[in-house]
């Protein structure tokens, strides 16, 4: 049973204040669905959740022990999915697989065959891109580039899912394969922390406005008003 | 170093793929160095006395000219925020870029250079010691400009700021570069000269990767 909490955090972008006191706490198997306007601070958190940003104030703890000790091990457990593709228009679908197996977030458990044909083909299954596994990456549309980014949920075992948006450009069929996935990682004891602005249908996941969060704007009036 | 050589096959395989900058580095080297004759005039014992500076200096412009794009195409397309969260340091993931980027852009140079140098004129004696102190000495030039790349990361009109930055941090190994082929042309021991170059390249590459790492931790930030 794992436990990641974050206390009081305080984040500021280019010396405005985004979000401000923001605590939570997750357990094994727990989703938090992160909502709030445009600018509130959904893909800043996940970037301080992932360690990228360091956060203005505040702390972030693993099973008690703070992050800081050893932000190694933090990336080793997390599997980040921003909102930039990262797909390599000049290799294939396969070739930027095997590349994030071996160098990219979530690739710490990947194992040393998880850039194999076999296990790159099951992680595409996931998304329903078998078929599509040795075209050159610049031929993929928007949606199928993000499909090739979340088979990288599939590519090894991690604790953590932080994602930004996964369900922008995908179709119904995916996202509902989508949160198939999440459940089923869930199930499996691993935690999700994911930013949207459609309802997903994920059940039991808490929300976070950040709305409510923010200081002195009129948008973080409104969202403390009515919270 | 499953990471190191995953980024390192990476950044050959689209270096191969994509092509034009390997070749546009080597290209440009010629062409700067063929201006000189054609500019000082072809007075053999003026070229020759010249060459062995000529080519450092055409190799560092090359070198310069291909370094702002070494981390910029991963930072705009997300890559280099996946590799700063995956397994491999950020460190090893500089030290894979550069070499890799090495490959593809400093060794052509060096295979371009004896060419050159014949086209300069440049005594027999000094060919052995020229690749000698650019193989030490481009590897040092590209880990040093890695430094500057990563400085510069995600600022405007960075190409013009990472030449003020770095040329002159080039300088040291220009000046040993030059020294250890005008020594053997002139027939003194090259030993110092060169062992200074190794020393530049050791440090290089003891300090470049940190530095670098730092630079590009600000840039995803």
């Amino acid at each position: 049973m794992n436990r990641f909490e974050a206390e009081a955090l305080d984040c500021r972008r280019g010396g405005r204040q985004v979000f401000k006191g923001l605590s939570f706490a997750l357990s094994s198997g727990d989703a938090l669905i992160l909502t709030g306007p445009n600018g509130s601070g959904k893909s800043s958190l996940l970037r301080i959740l992932a360690g990228l940003l360091p956060a203005a104030g505040g702390g972030l703890r693993w099973n008690d022990r703070p992050l800081a000790e050893d932000p190694d091990a933090h990336r080793g457990r997390l599997c980040y999915l921003g909102h930039l593709d990262a797909v390599k228009p000049a290799l294939s679908v396969a070739e930027n697989l095997a590349f994030w197996a071996g160098a990219g977030s979530g690739g710490a458990n990947a194992g040393a065959n998880a850039g194999s044909r076999e296990a790159i083909g099951r992680a595409l299954e996931t998304v329903a891109l078998t078929h599509l596994i040795d075209l050159p990456a610049r031929f993929l549309s928007a949606g199928q580039k993000r499909r090739v980014n979340l088979a990288r949920l599939a590519l090894g075992p991690t604790d953590l899912w932080l994602l930004d948006e996964p369900a922008t450009a995908l179709d119904v069929e995916t996202t509902g394969r989508l949160v198939e996935t999440i459940d089923s990682h869930r199930l499996a004891g691993g935690m999700v922390v994911l930013s949207t602005h459609a309802d997903l249908g994920l059940g039991t996941a808490r929300n976070l406005d950040l709305g409510d969060y923010q200081a002195g704007t009129a948008a973080g009036a409104a969202g403390t008003a009515a919270a | 170093m499953n990471g190191f050589r995953a980024i390192l096959v990476r950044d050959l395989r689209l270096a191969l793929r994509q092509g034009m900058d390997s070749i546009m580095v080597v290209v440009f080297f010629v062409i700067a160095v063929v201006l000189f004759p054609l500019g000082v005039g072809p007075e053999p014992n003026i070229l020759a006395r010249m060459a062995p500076g000529v080519i450092w200096v055409a190799a560092l412009l090359s070198v310069l000219l291909s370094l702002d794009r070494l981390f910029q195409a991963d930072f705009e397309d997300g890559s280099l925020e996946l590799m700063a969260l995956g397994p491999a340091p950020l460190e090893i993931v500089v030290l894979a870029k550069v070499l890799a980027h090495w490959l593809v852009t400093g060794l052509p140079l060096i295979i371009a250079a004896p060419v050159l140098a014949v086209l300069m004129n440049m005594p027999a004696d000094g060919f052995a010691l020229l690749i000698l102190a650019l193989l030490l000495g481009t590897p040092a030039l590209n880990l040093i400009g890695a430094l500057g790349a990563g400085l510069i990361l995600g600022a405007r009109r960075g190409g013009v700021l990472l030449a003020l930055l770095i040329l002159p941090l080039f300088i040291p190994v220009l000046i040993f570069g030059v020294g250890a082929i005008e020594a053997a042309i002139g027939g003194f021991p090259a030993r110092a000269p060169l062992l200074l170059l190794g020393a530049l390249l050791a440090g290089a590459l003891a300090l470049c990767p940190w530095g670098t790492a730092s630079g590009l931790r600000q840039a995803l930030e």
